[in-house]
């Protein structure tokens, strides 16, 4: 008998006796030695974090640290609704945002893996595949870096382009309404190649069986993609955008910190960004961690209502 | 087989909206490496569009004479190095016990690192934890933080679940102590996933600012994407790296960019396999 298998019998044998089990662990403790670093990694930033939340409630100084703090409450939050003017303005962006990303940057791959699948040219395909996937590796700062100085106003190609199709040069970066264009823009040439990946991986996985029936019953090729190939896809298409949408609230604040200034403020400032600046740059933490908070728990809630609506109206579910 | 009229045309527009695609996505990278070894003034005029005029290597000579660069390159360097070692070991310590389906309490520490994924304490508390630990200004405040990522785990232990058993049983028959098993029988079978996971970490290490930003106020601690963001974007920070640069800053800019990137462009097209594959493991759930 294979130790492995002698383990499990004799954890099977364990179960009713609590010293057995002691004796089982005991017995594997370099297991849960070579544990340790990783659950440490956890238990300090992670958890202790997580812990620190707690300073969302009080009037926290470092000096007296969460013990000694003063509590007060939900005072920073009425701060936040009630005598904070931008915090309207800072909740409709994050939506807004957000909305525009799942209506263009989430679709865009899922179309596009279609189209893929239907080139004949296995070459080609590659080829396409390959470049696409390469803008993924650039860094967001090289990323935004690039859409600066492109856009520029003096300098940059896109206003060449402007000035030689006659039109007048525009001031990308410093009006409120281009904005969520660039950076939904940006974003889409980012990651849409890569977003295929697992689309492909899902058509891949289709038994091809079932085309070979659709086709003996007279599906022409724009019904066998409607009712196999994206049919296919709809288990990864539900987990990603219940993903999607509990990362929704933190997505892109790094990238929004390096393309806005107090110009666009306007349509450009998120409740991340806002976080970082009171929190980080003006060590208000005690209220920035209840902003934070807020933005935490609109995150929790959404990533718990659409699994439980992907459960209910489809097989697929995260958990 | 009679391949009908639509669908031909559907193939054709199929392959130019493809070819399109294709030219978008490499255009502005090509734009920036024309740039970079043009003429300045011509650049800046927008006269250059798709291949190089006024070929001149000065942009490349400026910023490789910044000392910064040096240092940020060093440094960007050893956190990448430093982080991905560290990262492959510390996760494979943890995946492979928790690959074992016996082992007592293995439930509670999955469900406590998925757990972390839905909720966390966020941008705040994580800060005043690193700096009440003292790490401000050190290596450990961009590498700790990030140390496990609870995907990688998931997909680390995963792979270790599917090995098989004997191998294991046999070297510790033989005496092999469980970090001995991991070393010597359980990492050298796993490479294709230490490859991916070392892989992830690297680029992403090599391409992050944020932590960067927060965590490292004493430029000589800087990584390159930190130097790179005050070149390219931060216009009134680059007068403070690139002396009098007058004309020449437009194409020092691209020159800056390449400079950076070009590591990652070049070994691009060989590790492409290990990303693609590793995007997929991480997709099946954990």
């Amino acid at each position: 008998m294979s130790q492995s298998a002698q383990q499990q019998n004799q954890h099977r044998a364990a179960r009713g006796s609590k010293g057995s089990l002691w004796r089982t662990m005991l017995r594997h403790k370099m297991l849960y030695v070579l544990m340790l670093p990783g659950i440490l990694f956890y238990v300090v930033f992670k958890y202790i974090p997580m812990y620190g939340v707690l300073i969302a409630f009080q009037d926290y100084s470092v000096a007296r640290g969460v013990w000694g703090s003063q509590w007060i409450g939900l005072q920073q939050f009425v701060t936040f609704f009630y005598k904070t003017p931008d915090a309207w303005k800072l909740i409709r962006n994050t939506f807004l945002l957000n909305i525009y990303d799942l209506l263009f940057h989430f679709p865009a791959p899922i179309l596009l893996a279609l189209l893929l699948n239907e080139l004949r040219n296995v070459l080609f395909k590659r080829f396409v595949q390959t470049v696409s996937y390469m803008p993924y590796f650039l860094s967001t700062v090289v990323i935004v870096g690039m859409a600066v100085n492109f856009l520029s106003l003096n300098s940059g190609i896109v206003n060449h382009l402007l000035d030689w199709l006659g039109l007048d040069r525009i001031m990308f970066l410093s009006q409120p309404e281009w904005f969520r264009t660039i950076y939904i823009g940006t974003e889409v040439w980012q990651k849409l190649g890569w977003g295929t990946i697992l689309y492909l991986a899902a058509i891949a996985g289709i038994d091809p069986t079932l085309y070979e029936a659709a086709r003996i019953d007279g599906a022409n090729r724009f019904q066998q993609v409607r009712h196999i190939t994206l049919v296919g896809m709809i288990p990864v298409i539900v987990i990603l955008f219940i993903l999607n949408l509990g990362n929704m609230m933190e997505i892109g604040y790094q990238k929004i910190i390096l393309l806005y200034n107090p110009m666009i403020y306007e349509t450009a400032d998120v409740i991340n960004t806002f976080v970082y600046r009171r929190g980080v740059l003006g060590a208000d933490f005690s209220f920035a961690t209840a902003v934070g908070l807020f933005q935490s728990a609109i995150g929790l809630v959404l990533v718990i209502a659409a699994n439980r609506i992907a459960r209910k109206v489809s097989d697929t579910s995260l958990w | 087989m009679k391949v009908s009229l639509s669908s031909r045309v559907f193939d054709t527009v199929n392959v130019l909206l493809m070819l399109a695609l294709t030219a978008v996505t490499l255009y502005p990278i090509v734009y920036v490496a024309v740039a970079s070894i043009s003429n300045p003034g011509l650049v800046a005029s927008g006269e250059v569009n798709l291949v190089p005029r006024g070929l001149t290597w000065i942009a490349y000579e400026r910023v490789l004479e910044l000392p910064q660069l040096w240092t940020s390159y060093w440094n960007t360097i050893r956190y990448t190095a430093v982080q991905t070692g560290l990262t492959l070991l510390i996760t494979a310590m943890m995946a492979y016990p928790l690959a074992k389906h016996w082992l007592p309490g293995r439930r509670l520490i999955l469900l406590l690192a998925a757990f972390t994924l839905l909720f966390n304490g966020g941008l705040i508390p994580t800060f005043l934890v690193v700096q009440q630990l003292g790490m401000i200004n050190t290596i450990w405040a961009i590498v700790l933080p990030t140390l496990v990522n609870t995907w990688y785990l998931f997909v680390m232990r995963t792979f270790f679940e599917a090995l098989p058993a004997d191998l294991e049983d046999a070297a510790t028959i033989d005496g092999c102590g469980s970090l001995g098993v991991l070393l010597r029988i359980v990492l050298p079978l796993s490479m294709p996933v230490m490859m991916t996971v070392g892989l992830f970490t690297a680029v992403q290490q090599w391409n992050s600012f944020f932590d960067a930003l927060i965590f490292l106020n004493e430029r000589a601690m800087y990584p390159l994407q930190i130097l790179l963001r005050g070149i390219v974007i931060k216009d009134a920070a680059s007068d403070t790296y690139v002396a009098d640069s007058g004309t020449f800053l437009v194409t020092i800019k691209y020159a800056v960019i390449m400079v950076a990137t070009l590591p990652i462009l070049c070994v691009y097209p060989f590790i492409q396999k290990y990303f693609v594959q590793g995007s997929m493991i991480g997709g099946i759930k954990g």
